[in-house]
């Protein structure tokens, strides 16, 4: 087997990059293989033209129990193209051809452990990807994974929620690698309008106990929303509202402009702070 | 060794795996569970609406006219399906909302596949009068029209659930994805022993009365403790429930699984049998999943156990060989289904009929002085239109 170099990988790169440049990070969410993988290939190549610093790929599963109907049915049309964890690796595989763009897999539990967590973790790191994002792993079941993803240079990504005690939301930012997902709301991914009560105190609050990176996703959809939320964390993170799109205007050329649009509307309303 | 550990785990399986929203509400009903088992007033209070209200202790019925035609080992029945709302999920129910009322939440949210949980669960709002919420598949509703139809009329809402298979699993999900978003006024009552912990230790522990008092009635009746306890299992909360007490003796447990149109068809619920180790619904157990980690989908005559996991302990018990799994066909049970109601003038629910179909295989081989107990784990009214159904498929071919 290849050896993995101990190096720094691209999310913790990119991160040390746009804090020099006292910038924020816009990460896309996006379901490999919704609607098939060449599609999803060509986008990665759009949403890093269009300012996204880091992309976040999701992996198909048949139980998505954290995701909302968009991205419920985005993981279903992929299902529909056989597409499961080792297609997303060679994805990647693909992709790394062409782009340094970092790529974090956001995935359920399930897959990597059916596969073997050596054997996703290696596999992971040979094809190029930078970090794992497993909603159903907390820190408390990770112990394995954690040594095996370090082993392989791969970050993994804890979540926080608005209802996680300070004490544990400390705990949580010591445990995670890359940055701290800051969830925005208690509830499942999908769109949202306006700023959830109490957000900018929990925001506060996380930024006051650490100094990792510190991401905000779940229901984050529009420029107003970003512009608001920019100055309280180092990056927001896209999802359904980019799913939505996609699944609305085709995979075709026209929802590559909306797509566009959408995100360079969002990578303003980041740079206008 | 006491199980669950502290991290929830009976041996390899167990465990919480659960988006981080859902940790510290766990946390915190653990923490409930254990003040409540351990305060008097609480286990007094259980205890009454058991008794007057749910109409417990069940009996332990001696099945002559089975054993003789038989010829066999004398067979008993656990006759939970008496039990309150016709089954023994009552006993989970009354439990986990009086729990929930202890702190203080006013909304009661479940899933059901056949119905029974989310009867028993609309039955023990009610009576509470707390607001109650069923997810259930639009395969299941069709079904089990008539469990809709009562829950509606005990006040509850049953929301229908049209993702994936649009059965049990496809419920839950929903039920977490709705626990995960209103959290803090919300109690999931999970009906069976699986989720993360600490729902199967706690679902063992409500549903534990039915093996306590059938040890109890066993005593009595023979002197002696019997020599088979057989229940089916779908999650496994009935047979758990009758099988943990048991655990330290020297008592053969089997558990009966579905194995559908047949094992190799692909088409079962035969989750211990031929399913591997995975994650689903917050908690490492056995699953039926392809080679990418994807879950299948399961399928049984009998709406309760068509799921494509099972409790920890059950995987544990498996593992550890403290319990035996096996499987009948749809056939089988539904043999099983007729046989008991000819003879006993009992009609079981085709759940119990996969418990009641196993004895007819083993009974004639065993002796006279030999005793099984099989757990009667619900009525049949419910699948009476299902099996009527089948024999005029079959009169038609």
């Amino acid at each position: 087997m290849q050896r993995i170099s101990n190096r720094m990988n691209r999310v913790d790169l990119a991160f040390k990059r746009l804090r020099r440049e006292k910038k924020k990070a816009l990460i896309p969410f996006i379901t490999a293989g919704d609607p098939d993988l060449a599609t999803t290939k060509d986008l990665v190549f759009t949403l890093e033209e269009s300012g996204a610093h880091i992309i976040e790929l999701g992996v198909p599963f048949s139980d998505p129990l954290a995701d909302g109907p968009v991205i419920q049915a985005a993981s279903l049309r992929a299902l529909g193209q056989a597409v499961g964890l080792s297609k997303v690796f060679e994805l990647v595989l693909d992709i790394r051809q062409e782009t340094e763009v970092p790529l974090v897999l956001m995935t359920y539990y399930n897959p990597v452990f059916r596969l073997g967590l050596e054997k996703a973790a290696h596999q992971a790191a040979l094809a190029g990807v930078d970090g794992f994002i497993i909603p159903d792993l907390p820190p408390e079941e990770s112990g394995e994974w954690r040594k095996l993803a370090r082993a392989n240079s791969l970050d993994v990504i804890f979540l926080v929620a608005p209802n996680t005690p300070p004490s544990r939301a400390r705990f949580l930012a010591s445990r995670t690698s890359g940055f701290l997902y800051a969830v925005s709301i208690t509830g499942i991914t999908g769109k949202r309008d306006g700023i959830p009560d109490g957000l900018t105190d929990y925001l506060k609050m996380l930024r006051s106990i650490t100094n990792k990176a510190l991401a905000v996703g779940f229901g984050i959809s529009s420029p107003s929303q970003v512009k608001a939320i920019g100055p309280l964390c180092d990056g927001v993170i896209i999802g359904s509202a980019l799913v939505d799109l996609l699944a609305r205007y085709g995979n075709r050329n026209n929802g590559f402009i909306q797509i566009r649009s959408f995100v360079k509307s969002i990578a303003e309303a980041l740079t206008g702070n | 060794m006491a199980m669950p550990n502290r991290k929830g785990y009976f041996g390899a399986y167990g465990g919480k795996f659960v988006p981080e929203t859902l940790m510290t509400p766990l946390k915190e009903l653990e923490k409930a569970f254990r003040a409540a088992l351990g305060d008097k007033d609480f286990r007094a209070e259980l205890a009454y609406y058991l008794r007057r209200y749910a109409g417990r202790p069940t009996p332990l019925y001696p099945a002559e006219n089975l054993s003789r035609s038989l010829g066999s080992a004398r067979i008993y029945l656990k006759r939970e399906d008496l039990a309150h709302t016709g089954a023994h999920k009552i006993n989970n129910t009354l439990a986990q909302v009086l729990l929930a009322k202890r702190m203080g939440k006013r909304r009661i949210i479940a899933e059901t596949g056949a119905g029974q949980h989310g009867v028993a669960t609309a039955t023990a709002a009610a009576l509470f009068n707390l607001t109650c919420n069923v997810y259930m598949g639009e395969e299941d509703i069709r079904r089990q029209a008539m469990n809709v139809y009562r829950m509606r009329l005990l006040g509850a809402e049953v929301i229908p659930v049209k993702q994936g298979s649009c059965t049990l699993k496809d419920a839950i999900n929903e039920a977490i994805r709705d626990w995960v978003t209103h959290v803090r006024n919300t109690f999931y009552v999970i009906g069976s022993v699986v989720g993360p912990h600490p729902y199967p230790l706690m679902v063992r522990e409500f549903q534990s009365i039915i093996g306590r008092e059938a040890r109890q009635q066993i005593k009595r009746a023979e002197g002696r403790l019997p020599d088979i306890i057989i229940a089916c299992v779908g999650g496994g909360s009935n047979a758990l429930g009758i099988f943990y007490p048991f655990c330290a003796d020297q008592v053969r447990l089997i558990g009966v699984e579905a194995a559908g149109l047949g094992l190799n068809t692909g088409k079962h619920s035969a989750t211990l049998s031929v399913g591997s180790p995975g994650i689903l619904h917050g908690a490492l157990s056995y699953l039926l999943q392809t080679k990418e980690g994807q879950i299948k989908e399961a399928h049984s005559v009998a709406p309760g156990l068509d799921y494509p996991g099972v409790g920890p302990e059950h995987a544990f018990f498996k593992d550890s060989g403290r319990a035996s799994y096996v499987s009948v066909t749809d056939d089988e049970a539904v043999g099983g289904f007729k046989i008991l109601s000819e003879t006993e003038g009992i009609i079981p629910a085709l759940e119990s009929a996969h418990a009641v179909a196993y004895a007819l295989k083993i009974a004639p081989k065993m002796t006279s002085d030999q005793i099984i107990v099989i757990n009667l784990s619900g009525r049949g009214d419910k699948d009476v239109a299902i099996v009527a159904e089948r024999d005029r498929n079959a009169k038609d071919l």
